[in-house]
Formats: structure tokens, C-alpha cells, sequence
């Protein structure tokens, strides 16, 4: 079984190794003559203000908890999706209650607004 | 015998993809100049293309900017991640049958791995961590909300795009990228069973791929360029590479799932020998991915950006409840046929 993915870990050694060498040519080919104002970060042209260092919207983070709980539940329906044909009607009924749940909490989200952007 | 024709195979894979990838880019600066009535790039070699030569040589001789406030280690691995993972997705895809080259038996396939699918699925969300690494680590407004603005736009249409994916799964019974095209034989090409399902995952590979309807995080008009803002030389061509490379595999992926893969109609009915068949399904293969990049680019050209809650709107609301459906009524019709 692990065999099968051996070819995976020298394609990444090989999307890597591109990766890094890639970085490096414009470090060995390209001019170096850096100064403050070059290596200062880009704000369209003003003095920058302040640090970029600062708190986000709660909508994000929000957003990033509901993908985790609702990516579990997709990955639940993986092995059931494999094993569709043997598991016949009582499988179907069973998703079909478990989709039901699954809306339900989706539904309570929806209604407290956590899925509102303005 | 087996490693060194695997490493064969990853170099010959590689190198075609690269290349294809260049001339995805002129492909992508002719067809803008033309739907927008120019004539765009056609000066370097006949009709402009010995262009992508040009580009990365001009790149490749561009000073390296890193801007003293960021986060040096981070920075330079940001688009290691980015480009590492667009190529290593291409692994499991089969892009062709057996193949008989000098007497030995070749799977064109890189990796024969049993949860193809899953493996998808996991370096997609893999890809998150580039764009969004990239916008933390320059310490810079504009490509800090780029890269957040990335995050949880790729992590919103994961869910539908692993959602539409399941009717696949259902008609095939496999995980196995193989199986999955070898269930599309003929005509029985998913795109046909799975109307619904094709239109959701290419959605949301459009959303994955951050391609115009959905391209937020790169926004030129309000975050100059989203989260590359801060890279310059080749390190900026490595982002600019790897969104390309993520266009050309999730043309690869929409394919292989949906339209029979390296499966070409009619072919076996022309007398050929095995060894031609298996070269014109691997241009078939070929063909039918650069349609659908050119699909992806004459979207971007005729298409305006939806707003931010626009897309978490259609995202969440919309495309989440539609594939759960698509799961559901894919399901009765299996079992009632």
C-alpha cells in the first residue's frame, strides 16, 4: 500500500526542488542594489501608517470554523458514497437523516446570521 | 527498473505541463487582445511565441525585492508551497491508458493510489497556505487582505466542490482516479449523469483556482495586486506559474471526473494498433484540458468580479444546498433505475 506512494514523494521533491531553484535564480542572476526606500512596503505610494499586524474581522474566523464542522461531515460521506450500491435503500434513508441534521444546524447558522456579510 | 521509469515518467509529466503552462499564459494574452480588439503580444518569433521565453528571462534578471519588514523565512517559502503543490496535485490523474514502449508495460499514471480523490482534495486545501503565507508574511496591508480574503474564499467553495464530487463517487463506487474514467467509457460520460454536479465543481474550481468571476484575493483595483503585492522576480513568476499550473490541473481534474478523462469515442472502432490508440487518448486528454483553459480564460475576459459578500453569499447560501441536493437526487435515481 505505501509502495503506491513512493512516485508521490519524489514528485514533490521535484516540485520543490523547482520551487527553490527557482527562487534563488533571480538572487544569483538579478542586480542587488537595495535601499530604504526600495525595501519599504508598498501603500501606494504614501508613508505607510501603522502595522499590518492588526486584528481582522470575526467574520473570517467565523468562516473558518464553519468549514471545519461542515468539511467533517463531508468527508463522512465519502466511504458511504464508495459503498452506495451495497448499502441499498436503508443507506439512502440513512443519509437522508443524516443530510437532515446536517441542515438543521446549517439552517440555525443561516438564521443567526453567520453567514451575513455587510 | 520501476523508480527509474517513474522518474521518467515525472520528468516528461513536468516538463509537458511547464510547457504547456507558458503557452497557457500567451494563450490567455492573445485571446484577451483579441476579445478586447487588440492584437497583443506577437513580435518575439512567429505570431509571438517565443514570448514565454522572453518573459522568464526578463524575470529571471529582475533584482529579488524583499521588503525589510517582512518575515524573510515565510516569505520565501510562500511560493515554494504554491508551486510545490500545483504540480504535485497532477500525480495521480491518469492522463492515458497502458502505453507499450520498448518492451515494457507502462500505467500512465505517476502514482496508482487508491484514495486518488481524497489525495485531490487534500493538496488542494494545501494550496491555501501559499496565498494566504504569502499575504501574512509581507507585512503589508494589501497583501495581508489578499491572502485573508484567499483563505476564506478556498476553504467557503472546498465544501461544495468536495460535496459535487460525491455523485461521482456514487456512479463509479471508487475512490480510484482510474476506475472513475474507465466507469466513463463511450458515452457514459459523467458530464451527461451529473449535469448539476459538473456545474457546481466547476464553480467552485473556479472559485479554487481564484480565476476572474471569483478572483477577490488578486482584485487589481482594490489590493493592487492581492498577496503577491510584495514579490518581485522570479518569485512573483512563481505565483504568477502557479496559478496557471492550479488552472491547468483543475482543467486536468473537471476532465478526468466529468468528461471521460483520456477516454476518446469511436477511437477503438478505427483498427489501429494498441500503441496509437494509447497516443491519441493521450491527445485527447490534452485537447480536451486546453478547451476548458480556454474556457476558464474567455470567462475572465467576459465576466465582471462579484462583490465579497456576493461570493460568500453564493458560496454558502446557494452551492452548498444545491450539491447536498444533487447527492440526494443521484441517489434515489441510482437505486430506483
Amino acid at each position: 500500500m505505501l509502495v503506491d506512494y513512493i512516485p508521490v514523494g519524489i514528485m514533490i521533491v521535484f516540485g520543490v526542488a523547482f520551487g527553490l531553484f527557482m527562487m534563488k535564480a533571480s538572487e544569483w542572476f538579478g542586480p542587488k542594489n537595495p535601499n530604504e526606500i526600495k525595501q519599504s512596503i508598498y501603500e501606494s505610494g504614501m508613508e505607510p501608517i501603522r502595522s499590518a499586524r492588526e486584528r481582522m474581522s470575526i467574520k473570517y474566523y467565523m468562516v473558518a470554523m464553519l468549514f471545519i464542522i461542515f468539511d467533517i461531515e463531508v468527508v463522512f460521506m465519502y466511504p458511504w458514497a464508495v459503498n452506495f450500491r451495497q448499502l441499498g435503500m436503508f443507506g439512502l434513508i440513512e443519509m437522508f437523516i443524516f443530510v437532515a441534521i446536517l441542515m438543521a444546524g446549517f439552517v440555525y447558522v443561516w438564521k443567526k446570521g453567520a453567514l451575513k456579510w455587510d | 527498473m520501476e523508480i527509474i521509469i517513474t522518474i521518467i515518467k515525472i520528468i516528461v509529466v513536468l516538463g509537458v505541463m511547464l510547457g504547456c503552462v507558458a503557452y497557457i499564459v500567451l494563450l490567455e494574452r492573445r485571446l484577451s487582445a483579441g476579445i478586447q480588439n487588440r492584437i497583443g503580444p506577437n513580435r518575439v518569433g512567429w505570431q509571438g511565441l517565443l514570448q514565454p521565453i522572453a518573459d522568464v528571462m526578463k524575470l529571471v534578471f529582475k533584482e529579488d525585492i524583499v521588503p525589510t519588514k517582512a518575515n524573510r523565512f515565510i516569505h520565501d517559502l510562500a511560493p515554494i508551497i504554491s508551486i510545490g503543490v500545483a504540480m504535485t496535485t497532477f500525480a495521480v490523474i491518469p492522463f492515458g491508458d497502458r502505453i507499450n514502449l520498448f518492451g515494457y508495460d507502462i500505467k500512465l499514471q505517476i502514482a496508482d493510489v487508491n484514495i486518488g480523490i481524497l489525495y485531490i482534495l487534500a493538496l488542494t486545501s494545501l494550496g491555501v497556505y501559499g496565498l494566504t503565507l504569502s499575504g501574512w508574511s509581507s507585512n503589508s496591508k494589501y497583501p495581508l487582505l489578499g491572502g485573508i480574503r484567499s483563505s476564506a474564499q478556498m476553504i467557503s467553495y472546498e465544501l461544495s466542490m468536495g460535496l459535487s464530487i460525491i455523485g461521482v463517487i456514487m456512479i463509479a463506487g471508487s475512490l480510484e482516479l482510474d476506475t472513475i474514467v474507465e466507469a466513463q467509457a463511450g458515452w457514459r460520460w459523467n458530464i451527461i449523469l451529473q449535469p448539476i454536479g459538473f456545474i457546481t465543481f466547476v464553480v467552485a474550481a473556479f472559485a479554487e483556482t481564484n480565476r476572474l468571476p471569483f478572483d477577490l484575493p488578486e482584485a487589481e483595483p482594490e489590493l493592487v495586486a492581492g498577496y503577491h503585492t510584495e514579490y518581485s522576480g522570479m518569485k512573483f513568476a512563481l505565483f504568477y506559474l502557479s496559478e496557471y499550473a492550479n488552472m491547468f490541473v483543475a482543467s486536468a481534474i473537471i476532465t478526468t471526473l466529468f468528461l471521460g478523462g483520456w477516454q476518446v469515442p469511436f477511437v477503438h472502432s478505427l483498427g489501429l494498433p494498441d500503441f496509437w490508440v494509447s497516443v491519441i487518448q493521450v491527445f485527447g486528454f490534452l485537447f480536451k484540458i486546453i478547451l476548458i483553459v480556454a474556457f476558464f480564460i474567455i470567462i475572465r475576459w467576459t465576466i465582471p468580479r462579484f462583490r465579497y459578500d456576493q461570493l460568500m453569499n453564493l458560496g454558502w447560501k446557494f452551492m452548498l444546498p444545491i450539491a447536498i441536493l444533487n447527492l440526494l437526487i443521484t441517489g434515489l435515481i441510482i437505486l430506483l433505475i
